[in-house]
């Protein structure tokens, strides 16, 4: 039997090329209007794409990029990737939202009750991406605090540096208090009891009392339990600490395997060897840790056309596109033989960068789903009404409701 | 000799925690799922309303060291909702209650612009302060402004959001494919503040919002808060209902605008209005009493007098005689209850006055307190009324409050609305394209186009 796989797509302002806002099918002017957001989330949605996620960060230049000699070539400015999804949310149907937050300012009880009411917009569509850590630009637009994260360590290696150490414990705790507030609600607790005149139980409404490191956070969840109990919690990672923070917290991880004789130590195999260790350490809800591949793809009809459109993208950026995930150019055949490959290897989803917005968007929706989905590579959508129902992923019961039935 | 007739403004509040909302009625509604807020919206948007309005719950209510029973309890997060909202209407404003004490500016700055780019030019924001540590303790900082701090923090904060929002000049993205431009040198500009509160050096991530800036609405009722509001506030939520008290209140805080250099016009104050609607008078009269009950059954009125008092009157007859204890001052925090910090003793002595003059019971006290309608009688004589505030300077329109989710505002809108646009004081449409700020009748920020262009000339 084919291995069957979910497609997501990574949205990011004109894509993932620095250079994709000059192609002549951009919208460079539109990167912050409602009608950019809408028609991509609605072509993604009706395509049958199982998720979207949505890139943010707080500050204008990108993440561990010197502020001296900011280059203007590129796209500058962005909007709160929450909001954005929450706006698509009733614009949409099927497609989950995930925005992507980062722990080191945003306060966890805003963000939990923003992803709970992300939930009910989308009525169980929403989930969150988690990034540790703040950078230098973003330390200083906010002035809270002075040391942080300013790269990574010469080695390359996270485990390296105390300070991204400390960020994945602070993004930890982040994790955890938004799963208590999610659960700090039974799904039961609103009793409307008329003969009493109780609006709700207060015995089935839990305060988290949550002490941590880096922050403790009393009451419950302002917002009542969601559609799907708790939301999708996904974090991207790379190596060992982000790895174990996945095992430790999220239900899915994307991960940057390349080809074989590719990029050493992101071999797929050796990726979830390593997240299977941490996981057998450090997981303890019944759910298996789902594992997406991300891939940057450039989709054109043929070949020669794929690659010249990324040379003259190179061209104009001043250099050859990088990136920590695979880079894949090449017709819809192209791309969907790599997903294939990754579907055999046994990922269960593949998170697609489109390299240009819209028109890499376009692409994937209307030549690489359709030729996946023949091939019966694409995971079809059975109807499922949530994104956990859609990834097989049970609806939790919320802890409280457990501890008590333990007792 | 036509004199102009002053136009009303309206918002819609939706329902927040409060003894307001009716949930034993049996057309009530949820008060979280979607469909509730797609209704709501679209009835604010029938009634050609300036805006919808959610207020911000930081923390559910406690009543005797347990989460509160007995109101409605869990909403939405305000933000998020907001951007939902503007998905699904085309006109209306969307304004939501924010904490400036456990928010950061430069975070807070960019949802609220982000807002303003998805609603096209539709955002507000009404910036409240808090101080207290039952709030804080679901922050990071905790508790950890004392109660003269707050405003400073506030005023600190508004200057800096406004700065981060103005650092983008209009058109600032340049976005040139064929140069290959996105942005000219020194946009956007750095924004340096150093005080108290906020030490940043920030680049604002957020290119410039349809408005410039969302608008901002200011609630607090205090000498800080009316000095907060001359100088900050676009729109003013007060609780000046009744007709003499909102026309004091409305001259006192527009005379304080000359001194900002303000005019008259770029502030509009909305007091909530609550009203009961009949086809006669008698029959409103009964709607109002019915209401009220909802509003007020025993326990609610119970619980009423123990937030007052700090101490368990379970005991107590709620259609009896107010309790003749001392109150428990000592306990008098507040947890999450608005409005209850006032000197005890002397609130008590005020109650037990009123309550005695009147022959009064318990409930009959709360009723009288909390559950007064602003506006009670049939649709023409709440149109003529509403009408009569705004032309005599008493207002510039109403935050009308409905006390039933999400249907509470359907009857106004297809009964009153239509008498008001008679009159010729309500708008017969949107204009199409209408920013909030438009909508307000506000004028345009001064500091935007006209600055913008030479700026970029010069670099």
């Amino acid at each position: 039997m084919t291995e069957q796989v979910h497609i997501a797509i990574a949205f990011e302002r004109a894509g993932w090329h620095p250079a994709a806002w000059r192609e002549s099918t951009a919208r460079p002017n539109e990167l912050t209007s409602p009608a950019y957001w809408r028609d991509l989330l609605r072509t993604a949605d009706d395509s049958g794409v199982a998720l979207a996620t949505i890139e943010d960060a707080l500050s204008l230049t990108d993440r561990f990029e010197p502020l001296e000699g900011l280059r203007r070539d590129r796209v500058r400015g962005r909007l709160d990737a929450v909001l954005i999804a929450s706006f698509v949310a009733p614009l949409t149907r099927r497609i989950g939202l995930v925005p992507t937050v980062t722990t080191a300012h945003p306060e966890p009880f805003h963000v939990a009750t923003g992803i709970q009411t992300l939930d009910f917009a989308s009525r169980g569509r929403a989930g969150v991406r988690l990034v540790a850590g703040a950078s230098a630009a973003e330390r200083a637009n906010f002035g809270r605090r002075a040391a942080g994260v300013d790269g990574i360590p010469a080695s390359g290696r996270v485990e390296d540096s105390p300070e991204i150490i400390a960020a994945f414990r602070e993004a930890g705790e982040f994790a955890d208090v938004l799963s208590r507030l999610w659960d700090s609600w039974q799904d039961d607790a609103i009793i409307r009891d008329a003969a009493t005149g109780r609006f709700l139980d207060a015995d089935r409404v839990h305060n988290i009392e949550f002490e941590g490191e880096f922050f403790s956070i009393t009451g419950a969840s302002i917002v009542p339990r969601s559609p799907q109990g708790r939301p999708l919690l996904t974090v991207l990672a790379h190596q060992t600490v982000p790895y174990r923070l996945a095992a430790a917290h999220a239900d899915l991880v994307f991960t940057t395997p390349h080809e074989a004789g590719g990029r050493p130590g992101f071999e797929l195999d050796g990726i979830r060897a390593e997240l299977d260790a941490a996981a057998d350490e450090l997981r303890t809800g019944d759910e298996r840790l789902r594992v997406y591949a991300d891939l940057v793809v450039l989709i054109e009809d043929t070949g020669a056309a794929a690659r010249s459109a990324l040379a003259r993208l190179d061209e104009w950026d001043g250099a050859p596109l990088t990136s920590d995930a695979r880079i894949v150019v090449g017709t819809p055949g192209d791309v969907a033989d790599v997903v294939r490959e990754l579907a055999a290897a046994g990922v269960d989803g593949v998170r697609l960068r489109p390299a240009r917005q819209p028109a890499d968007v376009v692409a994937i929706t209307e030549k690489l789903v359709p030729l996946l989905r023949s091939t019966r590579t694409l995971r079809e959508d059975d109807g499922a009404g949530t994104l956990r129902a859609r990834l097989d992923l049970a609806r939790p019961e919320s802890r409280y409701v457990r501890e008590k039935v333990a007792l | 000799m036509s004199r102009s007739i002053r136009q009303i403004h309206l918002a819609a509040h939706f329902p927040g925690v409060n003894s307001t909302t009716v949930w034993t009625d049996p057309t009530a509604g949820s008060q979280i799922d979607f469909a509730s807020f797609e209704h709501f919206a679209a009835t604010a948007e029938r009634g050609l309303f300036d805006y919808v309005f959610l207020a911000e719950g930081l923390r559910l209510r406690e009543h005797k060291g347990r989460i509160h029973e007995l109101d409605v309890l869990g909403r939405p997060n305000t933000l998020s909702i907001l951007a939902a909202v503007a998905a699904i209407t085309e006109h209306v404003g969307v304004v939501g209650t924010l904490n400036t004490t456990f928010n950061e500016p430069y975070e807070l700055a960019r949802e609220l612009a982000t807002l303003d780019h998805l609603s096209g030019g539709r955002a507000g924001w009404n910036a409240v302060t808090s101080s207290d540590a039952f709030h804080g303790a679901n922050f990071r900082r905790g508790g950890y402004l004392n109660h003269a701090d707050r405003y400073e923090r506030a005023r600190e904060f508004a200057q800096l959001a406004k700065e981060l929002w103005e650092s983008w000049p209009v058109d600032g993205v340049r976005a040139d494919a064929a140069t290959g431009v996105f942005l000219d040198d020194g946009v956007p500009a750095g924004v340096r503040h150093s005080g108290p509160q906020f030490d940043v050096d920030a680049l604002f991530d957020v290119p410039r919002s349809p408005q410039g800036r969302p608008v901002i609405v200011q609630a607090g009722d205090s000498a800080d808060g009316r000095t907060f509001g001359a100088e900050h506030a676009e729109v003013i939520f007060s609780l000046h209902q009744e007709f003499e008290d909102a026309r004091e209140f409305y001259d006192d805080v527009k005379g304080r605008l000359a001194q900002y250099g303000r005019g008259e016009d770029s502030l509009k104050i909305l007091p909530a209005a609550t009203f009961a609607i009949g086809d006669t008078e008698e029959e409103a009269k009964e709607r109002s009493r019915e209401i009220a009950l909802q509003q007020v059954r025993p326990e609610v009125a119970l619980t009423y007098v123990e937030q007052v008092w700090g101490r368990d009157l379970s005991g107590y007859d709620p259609d009896g005689p107010l309790p003749d204890v001392d109150p428990d001052t000592g306990s008098e925090t507040a947890r999450g209850w608005a409005n209850r910090h006032a000197a005890v003793r002397a609130r008590i002595a005020k109650l037990r006055e009123l309550s005695e003059a009147e022959g009064l019971s318990i409930r009959e006290l709360v009723i009288r307190l909390t559950a007064q309608h602003t506006f009670v009688g049939t649709p023409a004589h709440i149109a003529t009324e509403i009408d009569r505030y705004v032309q005599e300077r008493a207002t510039d329109g109403f935050t009308i409050v409905g006390h039933l989710t999400p249907h509470g505002l359907d009857e106004f809108a297809e009964r009153v609305v239509p008498l008001l646009q008679e009159r010729g004081s309500y708008r017969q449409s949107y204009e199409q394209g209408a920013t909030l700020r438009d909508l307000l009748g506000l004028p345009a920020l001064q500091t935007a186009r006209a600055q913008s262009a030479p700026a970029l000339a010069a670099r």
